[in-house]
């Protein structure tokens, strides 16, 4: 074992660490916003709007990201509307591009998720909103949203480990992060298999530590699945 | 307030594709009126009680709580409520006990009693906790404020949900069975917190199948038959002589339980 070359890889591998959680927090929040967006018109009960959503939801769960990637990095730039637009200057950045390729991917997913966390939710405590006078908003922000959001965390924090890894692709646009520079350094190296094994392993802490924080978040809201504590006398 | 008329229906309606389920009910409930609705199942009394806060929409007639009439719009389309804002302030003054205690699983009963009156009422949040410790010290559940739903039994769950729809300080209180998801053991409990809101002279409207409750703690017994009303009265006049065939042919089937 060469200790010395593995740690000056893993030096260099972990310099491009902070592209890749740029790249993963930037596409996980635009995409849920974007997800939450989908999933009201998916269950909006407006044909136009939920028909939209559903093609929205077939399209980008069913075709590559990696094609989707390409699309809006090479393709886009042919069209002079928006070659010749105020957006170009962004949509010419490859860390633009790959963003915005995986935040509408994950948004197809994350709609998916997210409308099966609604239909779990029991017509009974909606009804029992309804009567104390909640509709509209209030009763999506105090009782649907709340409950679904339970029941669909387990599937979710699968969707943000598989985006995680999904960042890799971003180095097929020339974005700089940890799987693009892991492959510049084989090149001048052509030590395929150490530095794979060290990006493979940031990529690993990188989704325990995700990984963790999600089953603590699922923990703390699922007290009202396990036995009740009595509090302790003060 | 006696006298005052809390809630009056004229005429209610109500189909389920052809089948009409409710063949035009009209039922006044003065203030401290105690009404129990008795009747097989099928007689459409839940969805009756159900019409009264619109979780139906009826297809026909008129429901006014304390002297507001609920506006609806009726078409060849269907019936629907005129105005959303209405039907949410008519719910907010109308309390729902269900059969299956609905409460929101995810919050503490505490936080279902403040619920409606910190986010509906838009109350000040230390009265409403305050209000809502007295309301659960009244149901005897005081020491499960910071349990959730699924760590309390059934009777337990039911006296949280009448809490919870007292504390909107309801005109009317709706009852929708409210005994009959409960094992036998625990059904006393809670028939003791309603014979209680009864006697503070609380406007209810119950439906049960509980002939003792209907009896000795309501002051009218209304039957309902095949979507329409056929008799009512006093319980004293509905389970003496003057009972309707039908209505003596009901309570038979319940006569050995009294």
């Amino acid at each position: 074992m060469d200790f010395a070359f593995l740690s000056s890889t893993m030096v260099t591998l972990i310099k491009a660490v902070p592209t890749t959680l740029i790249l993963f927090s930037l596409s996980i929040l635009s995409g849920a916003l974007l997800a939450l967006v989908i999933t009201a018109m998916r269950v909006s009960g407006n044909w136009f709007l939920t028909g939209f959503a559903k093609a929205y939801i077939f399209v980008f769960r069913g075709s590559p990201l990696l094609i989707q990637m390409f699309l809006v990095f090479y393709g886009l730039g042919q069209f002079g509307v928006i070659r010749y637009s105020f957006l170009w200057p962004f949509l010419r950045e490859p860390m633009v591009c790959a963003v915005l390729s995986l935040a509408l991917c994950t948004a197809g997913y994350s709609a998916e998720i997210f409308r099966g966390g609604i239909r779990a939710v029991s017509t009974k405590e909606i009804e029992a909103a309804r009567s104390v006078g909640m509709s509209g908003f209030l009763l999506v922000r105090r009782i649907i949203a709340p409950i679904a959001f339970r029941h669909a965390l387990p599937a979710y924090s699968t969707e943000i480990v598989l985006m995680m890894k999904s960042t890799a692709l971003a180095s097929l646009v020339t974005v700089w992060e940890v799987t693009g520079v892991a492959q510049r350094l084989i090149s001048q190296t052509y030590r395929t298999m150490e530095v794979f094994l060290c990006a493979a392993l940031i990529y690993l802490v990188l989704n325990f530590i995700i990984l963790q924080a999600m089953s603590l978040l699922e923990y703390s809201l699922s007290r009202h699945r396990r036995p009740y504590a009595a509090p302790l006398r003060a | 307030m006696p006298g005052v008329t809390r809630l009056s229906v004229r005429n209610l309606r109500k189909s389920f594709g052809t089948h009409e389920v409710l063949k035009g009910i009209s039922l006044d409930a003065q203030d401290g009126d105690v009404i129990s609705l008795l009747g097989a199942s099928g007689s459409g009394k839940s969805t009756f009680l159900r019409c009264i806060n619109l979780l139906e929409t009826p297809s026909d007639g008129e429901v006014w709580v304390d002297s507001e009439q609920i506006r609806m719009i009726h078409s060849k389309t269907g019936s629907k409520p005129a105005s959303r804002r209405q039907v949410d302030h008519i719910r907010s003054e109308l309390g729902m006990v269900f059969q299956g205690f609905n409460l929101w699983s995810h919050m503490t009963i505490l936080q279902n009693v403040i619920e409606g009156p910190l986010h509906v009422l838009k109350r000040p949040k230390a009265d409403c906790i305050a209000d809502a410790e007295e309301l659960l010290a009244k149901v005897g559940i005081a020491d499960k404020r910071h349990a959730y739903p699924a760590h309390l039994s059934g009777g337990q769950q039911q006296r949280a949900a009448i809490a919870r729809a007292l504390a909107m300080k309801p005109k009317v209180m709706l009852f929708d069975e409210p005994t009959s998801a409960l094992d036998p053991e625990l059904v006393g409990e809670v028939l003791r917190v309603m014979r209680a809101l009864a006697e503070e002279g609380m406007t209810m409207l119950v439906v049960t199948h509980e002939m003792s409750f209907a009896r000795n703690v309501s002051n009218r017994v209304v039957f309902m038959r095949e979507g329409v009303i056929d008799s009512s009265g006093s319980p004293d006049d509905m389970f003496g002589v003057g009972a309707s065939p039908a209505f003596r042919q009901f309570i038979g089937h319940f006569g050995n339980q009294q």
